[in-house]
């Protein structure tokens, strides 16, 4: 089942692949007749998955998210570089909770990492956002959860190149849809896994979306979430949809490591609750 | 502040609608998103960018004497979160955050339930956030309502682009002296409030400017 690490192979050439070398980069994992959700994450619950909430904080110790591996706080300096600190206020709005006792509820034994981007005020943002990104990529986290997107085309094109990297380097980017006509990124960019909200109350269901952009669809309406001070409120958003998806990425990925973004995709794609009819 | 926007804005300067106008407009939506929803309380917030605040511009219901011109950090709450992340929020049961409850509550006097939140966006910019307090909670919030918020924001956005247009241009007309666009936006204010002859004569000398400067 299991595939040869990556580091085992020995470097190809970037762009092609010799006579003869067919055999060094030959699939190794057996994939069943039928990709069923027993099978994809049957068993599974998370661990040794790195997951990143890129968001307002985590309450460390919250009842529904138990403990988290790590907590930084991103700013930008005076001379334009990237500070990144230990964060010891925990979640300067509850969101960032949210995501995680979502992602904690589907994969438990996921470690969950809180890389703070909010709380230094909406002008400047930007900057701060692009640079924890680029951070948790750096990192690399196998799964980043991202509630939140950008209009400015400015950083459309540095986001790009920040999700392209993450693809490749095997990080996956799960991202929140927009519901409202605007452009934003980076959940346009095909590179990453974007996520929008259906209305039934199972956080298990999820559908794929045969008409993308949003390629997937989960639980996001009246959800009772974790929420800073120890506390639970009931919320509904496409930035909880996220967390839910991203979860299911880290059960999965903690019972197949193997699994590259691509054909993690795949994987979800084949369980979706619309193509799958196994949920 | 010399771009070819500044100087087109201060030609329009006269003929634009008065900050009364745009208040009357954003005034109108948060009643009617307020009616819509059955809510308690509608209100909207201008990102003031400079001071990196909120600054409530209009209010229907519970605390609409009070909250004019309020303003509270963009970097913190809900309201600063659907800013800076785009993305619109339903939250219920807020008086399980304590946090939001006491600071809301010192600010304001008033401790909304429940909350909908949405971004105001113009093209790439944040303009500000539209919140909708309290709907009845005997009904369980859904998508359609989700996609209506959308839409009373989009329509928010709209007027709230319009009124700082005119703010701009206010300050363009009310510029220092010497200014070169200050003084396209004056002479364009005096000729709009000619009257009859006056008027007439005033444009057939702009005409004559502008056919000399050609």
């Amino acid at each position: 089942m299991s595939e040869p690490e990556r580091a085992d192979r020995g470097p190809l050439p970037a762009w092609s692949l010799p006579l003869g070398d067919s055999e060094r980069i030959r699939i190794q994992m057996q994939w069943p007749e039928q990709v069923t959700r027993e099978w994809a994450y049957g068993g599974a619950d998370g661990e040794g998955v790195r997951v990143c909430i890129l968001d307002s904080g985590v309450e460390p110790g919250h009842p529904l998210v138990g403990e988290i591996a790590g907590a930084k706080v991103v700013s930008i300096g005076e001379e334009g570089e990237t500070l990144v600190e230990d964060d010891t206020e925990g979640d300067v709005v509850g969101h960032g909770t949210a995501c995680a006792g979502i992602i904690h509820m589907l994969a438990p034994k996921a470690e969950l990492y809180s890389v703070r981007v909010l709380g230094s005020g909406a002008t400047g943002s930007g900057p701060v956002l692009l640079a924890g990104l680029r951070w948790a990529i750096d990192q690399e986290y196998d799964v980043i959860n991202m509630s939140l997107s950008t209009t400015k085309s400015q950083f459309a094109g540095v986001l790009h190149e920040l999700a392209d990297s993450a693809y490749f380097r095997r990080t996956v980017l799960v991202a929140s849809a927009h519901n409202m006509p605007v452009e934003s990124y980076p959940w346009r960019f095909s590179s990453v896994i974007s996520v929008g909200s259906h209305e039934e109350d199972d956080s298990r269901a999820f559908f794929y979306n045969p008409d993308p952009p949003v390629e997937f669809f989960a639980r996001g309406v009246n959800l009772d979430v974790a929420w800073r001070g120890g506390g639970q409120i009931r919320a509904t958003g496409n930035s909880f949809a996220t967390p839910h998806l991203a979860g299911i990425c880290a059960l999965v990925l903690s019972k197949h490591r193997e699994l590259t973004p691509f054909q993690l995709k795949n994987v979800l794609y084949l369980t979706a609750s619309n193509v799958a009819g196994d949920a | 502040m010399n771009g070819d926007g500044d100087l087109r804005d201060a030609v329009s300067a006269g003929v634009l609608g008065s900050e009364a106008d745009y208040r009357a407009l954003l005034q109108s939506i948060v009643e009617v998103a307020r009616s819509i929803f059955g809510a308690k309380a509608s209100s909207l917030m201008l990102l003031d960018e400079e001071a990196d605040e909120l600054v409530f511009e209009a209010v229907a219901g519970e605390g609409s004497d009070t909250l004019i011109g309020q303003r509270f950090p963009s970097s913190t709450g809900i309201g600063g979160w659907v800013l800076v992340t785009r993305q619109p929020l339903v939250i219920e049961d807020l008086r399980q955050d304590p946090r939001f409850s006491r600071t809301t509550a010192e600010r304001t006097g008033y401790v909304p339930e429940g909350m909908m939140c949405v971004p105001l966006l113009h093209e790439e910019r944040a303009l500000g956030v539209l919140y909708v307090l309290d709907r009845p909670q005997n009904a369980k919030f859904t998508l359609a309502e989700m996609d209506l918020l959308g839409l009373f924001g989009n329509q928010a956005a709209i007027a709230l682009q319009l009124l700082q247009r005119a703010r701009r241009v206010r300050a363009l007309v009310e510029g220092e002296e010497g200014d070169d666009v200050s003084a396209v936006a004056r002479l364009a204010e005096t000729v709009d409030k000619l009257e009859d002859d006056r008027r007439a004569a005033g444009v057939q000398l702009i005409k004559a400017i502008d056919k000399i400067l050609r």
